[in-house]
C-alpha cells in the first residue's frame, strides 16, 4: 500500500502499514498504559517513566522511518556486492548467462 | 506532586526532652534517621560540652576495640559478621562494657608482654647454642693452627706445663710473664660484621683475632617478629686493656657477648644445658601462644557487634551535645529539620524511646517559623537513587523546585543510547547490568572496598537501562557489531545488466528505479551497511535527528522551568522570561526541526515536477544560515527559492518577532520592578509635598521623608543589580541556545565514532581471519576471536561507554538544566546510625 499525493506534485513514499503498528504500539505504551499503572507510592514515576520512553523511541523510529521515505541518493556498491546482492536477494540479473 | 518531582516539604522543629528521657529517643531517632539536628552551641569548644566525659569514655574504648581488632587481625582470625544491628544500650551498660574491654585489652598486654620476654630469652639460649657448637671449631682449629703455644696453654690445662717446658725460655725471654690469650664470644648481625671487623683493627692496632661464622637459620627478632641472620664471632686478645676496648667495641655493635667456657668438657655440659632448657622455653611459648589464641578466639565473637555499639553511643552523645540545657536543667532542646510527612513516625519513636527509658514526661515536638533555606530531601528507593546521584553531583537542588531526576531516568540512558547504537555492545552492557541487579543481594553483602567495583555497582539500574536503549537504538541505526540485520528484506534491488556491472567498478543504485519507494519498517535498510557512500547518507540522518532531539530536549528543559514559576508564584517571571525564551528557542530552532520534516516529506525522487526532485532539496543548514542573516540564497538552475511559497516572509517574520524577544528578557521585568518600586513610594513622596488635610500628623511626614532617601539608595542599587542579572540571564540564555543546539550534534558525532571504529576492528582484525580457509582458518578464527573480543570489550564498551556516559551528562547538566535549574539548595543529612556505621567502616578499610 503505497500513499501518493500526486494532486500537488508531491510524493510521500510511506506504507501505512508500519507507521500504523508502530504508532499504535508506543501508543499503547505512552497514552493507554499510564492509566493502568497499580496505585502506590511509584505511580508518578512509572507514569513518566513510559510516557518518556514511548515518546522518545516513537520520535527516534519516526524520524529513521521519514529520512529513508525520499531518499535523494543512493547506495554506491562495488560491482562484486552487486553481483551478489542480485544472487543471494532475490532478483537475479535478467541477462546473466549461467553456464 | 509526587514524591520525586520536587524535594520534599521540610519544617524546623523544636524538639523539649527530659533529660533521663534524652538518650534514649536520640537512640530511637538515631535508628529512624529522619531528623537533622541543628548544632545549638556552635561557640562552645568541644572540651566544654556538656557531655564531653561521655564522649571521652567512647572514645576509650573505641581505642580498645581497635586494639584488639588489630591482634585479632594480626593472628588471622576470621571475625564474625552476623549483620545484626544491636541497638545502642543504655547508659548503665556502658560501665559493663568498659569493664569488659579494660579486663581483655590488660589480659592481652600481659600475655604479650610475657610472649615477649619468653622470646628474648629463647633467643639468648638460641643464640648460645650456636656460639657454643660454632666456637667449637675455633678452639680445634686454635689448637691445632698456627697459634701453637697460644692454643696449647688454653686447650689443654694437662699439657700446659709441658708446653711451657718445652718453649721455656723463649716464651719466658719474650714477655717474662706467662702469655695467656683472653677471648670473648658473641653474636652481632651479619651485616655489621665487616664495619666491626674494620673497628677492632684500627682500635688495637691489630693486636685481636677475630673468627666468625655465620648462623644459617634466622633469628626472630623478639620485639617486631622480624627474622634476621646473625653470625658467631670469637675474639682472642691478650691483657685487659685490649679486653676493655674489645668490649666497648662489642657494645657499640651491639653484639651480644655471652660466658663461653674454655675447656670442651665444660663446653659440652652447657650445650647440654642450653638444649634442654630450650625445649622447656618451647613448651612454655607454645601454651603462651595458645591461651593467646583463645582469648582472641572469644574475643572475635563479638567484636563486630561492640563496634556497632559503641558507635551508636559515641553517636549518641555527640548529638546530645548539640542540645541546649534549659534553665531548670531538667530538659533538653534541640532544633531539628524534619520532613512534614514524617512527623507522625517521629512523634511514635520519641514515644517509645520515653517509654523504655520509663520516664514519664512525653516529649514535645513543636513546629517554627522560619525564613531560613530548609534542606533539600529526596525520598528515594534503589532504583532512583543513582539518577538522583548524578543530579545532585552537579548541584543540589533549591528546596522545592523542580527535581530533574525523574525524567533522567529515561532521557540519560536514551542520550546515551543514541550515542552507542549498537546492538551487540549494547546487549553485553544490558546483561552485565542484568546480572548486577539480580544478584543484587549476594554482591553488596560482600562488601568490596574496590571504588571502580563500587561505582559500576551502585549503578546498576543506569547501567541495566542505557544496555536496553542501546539495544534499541543499535536495532534502528542497524548495527549490530558493525554488521546488518536483514530481517525484512531490503527495499533496494538491482536493475542492471551484466554488461554495466562488468564495466563499472562502482555503482550507485538510483532511488528512482531500485527502489520499493516505501521505507524499510523498522530502522535502517540493511543495505547501507555495503554502500560505499553509507556515511553520507547517515551523516545526514543523524545530524538531523541530532538537532531534533536537542530542541526537543531543551523546550522541554524550559517547560519545566514554568512549573518552578508557578510554584514560586512568580507570575511575572512567566510573562517577562518564559514566554520570551519559549518564542525564541521555536521560532528558530523548532522552526529549523519543520524545515527538516518538510524535507524528508517533499523531495522525492519519484516525483515528475524538477522543483520536487532531490536535485533541488535546498541545505537546511545553508536556508537557516540565510534566514539569519537575511541573505537571498543562490538556488540551482530550475529550482525554486524555497521549499513553499511565502517561506521568505514566513521567515522574516519569525526572525524579527525572535529577535525582538532579545530586549523583551532583558528589559521587562526590571522595568515592571522599578515601576512597582516606584508606585511603593508615591504615598511617601506625596504626603511629604502636598501636606495631606489633618490626617497625617507632622512627625511621620519628617519620619516617611528621612525614611525616604536610604530606601532610594537601596533602590539605584538594587535597579543596577537587577540589570546587570537580567542582562546576564539574556545573554546566557540567547547565546546559550545557539551554542547548545550546536552542542546536541555530538550525538551524531559519537555515534559516528562508534560506528567507525566497530567497522575497523571487524574488518582488520576478525575479517581477516574469517577469509582464511580450512583447518588453519579454523584455528586462525579461534586466536584472533580472543584479540577481536577483547578490542571490543576495551575499547568499544568501556572506553566508548564511559565517553558515551560522560558525553550525556554534560548534555544533561548544562544543556538541559541551564534551562531551568538554579541547584543552591544543600542536602538533607539526617542523624542515622545506618550512615555513621557505614562510613565508618570505610575509614576502618
Amino acid at each position: 500500500m503505497v500513499l501518493c499525493c500526486k494532486g500537488q506534485g508531491w510524493s510521500m513514499g510511506a506504507s501505512a502499514v508500519p507507521v500504523i503498528i508502530f504508532t499504535i504500539l508506543w501508543g499503547v505504551v505512552g497514552i493507554v498504559l499510564p492509566f493502568v499503572v497499580p496505585k502506590g507510592p511509584n505511580r508518578g514515576i512509572l507514569q513518566v517513566i513510559l510516557i518518556l520512553t514511548a515518546s522518545t523511541c516513537w520520535l527516534f523510529w519516526l524520524c529513521c522511518y521519514m529520512a529513508q521515505m525520499n531518499p535523494l541518493i543512493g547506495p554506491k556498491l562495488s560491482n562484486g556486492t552487486v553481483m551478489m546482492i542480485a544472487e543471494q536477494w532475490g532478483n537475479k540479473i535478467p541477462d546473466l548467462v549461467k553456464p | 506532586m509526587g514524591s520525586l518531582f520536587r524535594s520534599e516539604e521540610m519544617t524546623l522543629c523544636q524538639l523539649f526532652l527530659q533529660s533521663e528521657a534524652a538518650y534514649a529517643c536520640v537512640s530511637e531517632l538515631g535508628e529512624l534517621g529522619l531528623v537533622q539536628f541543628r548544632d545549638l552551641n556552635p561557640d562552645v569548644n568541644a572540651f566544654q560540652r556538656k557531655f564531653v566525659n561521655e564522649v571521652r569514655r567512647c572514645d576509650e574504648m573505641e581505642r580498645k576495640l581497635r586494639y584488639l581488632e588489630k591482634e585479632i587481625k594480626k593472628d588471622e582470625i576470621p571475625m564474625l559478621d552476623t549483620g545484626e544491628n544491636p541497638e545502642a544500650p543504655q547508659p548503665r551498660e556502658m560501665i559493663d562494657l568498659e569493664a569488659t574491654f579494660e579486663k581483655l585489652e590488660n589480659e592481652l598486654r600481659e600475655v604479650n608482654q610475657n610472649a615477649e620476654a619468653l622470646k628474648r630469652n629463647f633467643l639468648e639460649l638460641t643464640e648460645l647454642k650456636h656460639i657454643l657448637r660454632k666456637t667449637q671449631v675455633f678452639f680445634d682449629e686454635a689448637d691445632y693452627g698456627l697459634y701453637y703455644p697460644y692454643s696449647s696453654q688454653m686447650a689443654d690445662p694437662s699439657r700446659e706445663e709441658e708446653q711451657v717446658t718445652l718453649l721455656g725460655e723463649e716464651g719466658l725471654r719474650a714477655g717474662g710473664q706467662p702469655m695467656k690469650l683472653g677471648f670473648v664470644a658473641g653474636v652481632i648481625l651479619r651485616e655489621r660484621i665487616p664495619a666491626f671487623e674494620r673497628m677492632l683493627w684500627r682500635a688495637c692496632r691489630g693486636n685481636v683475632f677475630l673468627r666468625q661464622a655465620e648462623i644459617e637459620t634466622p633469628l626472630e627478632d623478639p620485639s617486631n617478629g622480624d627474622e634476621v641472620f646473625k653470625s658467631v664471632f670469637i675474639i682472642f686478645f691478650q691483657g685487659d686493656q685490649l679486653k676493655t676496648r674489645v668490649k666497648k667495641i662489642c657494645e657499640g655493635f651491639r653484639a651480644t657477648l655471652y660466658p663461653c667456657p674454655e675447656a670442651p668438657a665444660d663446653r659440652r655440659e652447657m650445650a647440654m644445658g642450653v638444649m634442654t632448657r630450650i625445649e622447656d622455653l618451647n613448651t612454655v611459648l607454645g601454651q603462651t601462644q595458645d591461651h593467646r589464641h583463645r582469648v582472641l578466639v572469644a574475643a572475635a565473637k563479638n567484636i563486630k557487634n561492640w563496634f556497632v555499639k559503641v558507635r551508636k553511643i559515641k553517636a549518641i552523645y555527640h548529638t546530645l551535645n548539640n542540645f541546649n540545657l534549659d534553665v531548670t536543667q531538667k530538659c533538653l532542646i534541640a532544633e531539628c529539620w524534619v520532613p512534614v510527612q514524617d512527623l507522625e513516625t517521629i512523634q511514635l519513636a520519641l514515644r517509645r524511646g520515653t517509654e523504655r527509658s520509663g520516664s514519664s514526661v512525653p516529649p514535645i515536638l513543636n513546629r517554627m517559623d522560619t525564613f531560613e533555606d530548609p534542606p533539600t530531601y529526596n525520598r528515594t528507593n534503589k532504583f532512583t537513587s543513582a539518577f538522583q546521584v548524578l543530579i545532585d553531583a552537579y548541584g543540589v537542588a533549591t528546596y522545592r523546585e523542580v527535581n530533574p531526576a525523574p525524567y533522567t531516568i529515561i532521557t540519560f540512558p536514551f542520550l546515551f543510547a543514541v550515542m552507542f547504537g549498537d546492538v551487540g555492545h549494547g546487549m553485553i552492557i544490558f546483561l552485565f547490568g542484568l546480572w548486577m541487579v539480580l544478584k543484587e543481594k549476594p554482591l553488596a553483602a560482600k562488601k568490596s572496598t574496590n571504588e571502580i567495583w563500587n561505582i559500576f555497582f551502585g549503578g546498576r539500574y543506569v547501567i541495566l537501562l542505557m544496555g536496553a536503549f542501546s539495544m534499541y537504538t543499535g536495532l534502528i541505526y542497524n548495527d549490530m557489531f558493525s554488521k546488518s540485520l536483514n530481517i525484512f528484506g531490503s527495499y533496494w534491488y538491482v536493475d542492471y545488466n551484466v554488461s554495466t556491472i562488468h564495466g563499472n567498478g562502482n555503482l550507485q543504485l538510483d532511488p528512482k528505479s531500485m527502489y520499493v519507494n516505501h521505507p524499510y519498517p523498522f530502522g535502517m535498510d540493511p543495505i547501507w551497511q555495503l554502500a560505499d557512500n553509507k556515511i553520507i547518507f547517515l551523516n545526514a540522518y543523524k545530524m538531523k535527528i541530532s538537532i531534533i532531539f536537542g530542541v526537543a530536549h531543551m523546550l522541554f528543559g524550559v517547560s519545566l522551568s514554568l512549573w518552578n514559576n508557578q510554584y514560586f508564584q512568580r507570575k511575572t517571571n512567566i510573562y517577562t522570561e518564559f514566554i520570551p525564551q519559549v518564542i525564541f528557542m521555536c521560532f528558530l530552532f523548532m522552526w529549523m526541526c519543520i524545515l527538516m520534516f518538510i524535507k524528508w516529506i517533499k523531495y522525492s525522487a519519484h516525483n515528475e515536477d524538477i522543483e520536487v526532485t532531490p536535485y533541488c532539496a535546498p541545505s537546511i543548514l545553508i536556508t537557516f544560515i540565510n534566514m539569519c542573516l537575511f541573505k537571498k540564497g543562490t538556488p540551482l538552475p530550475k529550482c525554486p527559492e524555497w521549499m513553499f511559497p511565502g517561506q521568505g516572509g514566513l521567515q522574516q517574520l519569525f526572525l524579527i518577532i525572535a529577535l525582538l524577544c532579545i530586549p523583551w528578557m532583558l528589559l521587562a521585568k526590571p522595568l515592571l520592578i522599578i515601576r512597582g518600586q516606584r508606585k511603593q513610594h508615591m504615598p511617601l513622596t506625596n504626603s511629604s509635598n502636598h501636606h495631606a488635610p489633618g490626617t497625617e500628623p507632622e512627625n511621620t511626614d519628617l519620619e516617611s521623608q528621612t525614611v525616604a532617601l536610604p530606601h532610594k539608595e537601596e533602590e539605584d542599587n538594587n535597579i543596577g543589580e537587577i540589570m546587570i542579572h537580567q542582562g546576564i540571564h539574556t545573554i546566557e540564555y540567547v547565546l546559550g541556545s545557539v551554542s547548545h543546539t550546536a552542542s546536541y550534534l555530538r550525538l551524531w558525532a559519537l555515534s559516528l565514532a562508534h560506528a567507525q571504529l566497530s567497522e575497523v576492528l571487524w574488518k582488520m582484525v576478525l575479517g581477516n581471519a574469517m577469509k582464511m580457509q580450512g583447518w588453519a582458518g579454523g584455528i586462525a578464527v579461534w586466536i584472533i576471536f580472543a584479540f577481536w573480543a577483547v578490542l571490543t570489550i576495551g575499547i568499544l564498551v568501556l572506553m566508548e561507554g564511559l565517553s558515551a556516559f560522560l558525553h550525556t551528562l554534560r548534555l544533561h547538566w548544562v544543556e538541559f538544566q541551564s534551562k531551568f535549574y538554579s541547584g543552591l539548595g544543600y542536602t538533607f543529612q539526617p542523624f542515622s546510625f545506618e550512615v555513621i556505621l557505614e562510613s565508618a567502616a570505610q575509614n576502618d578499610e
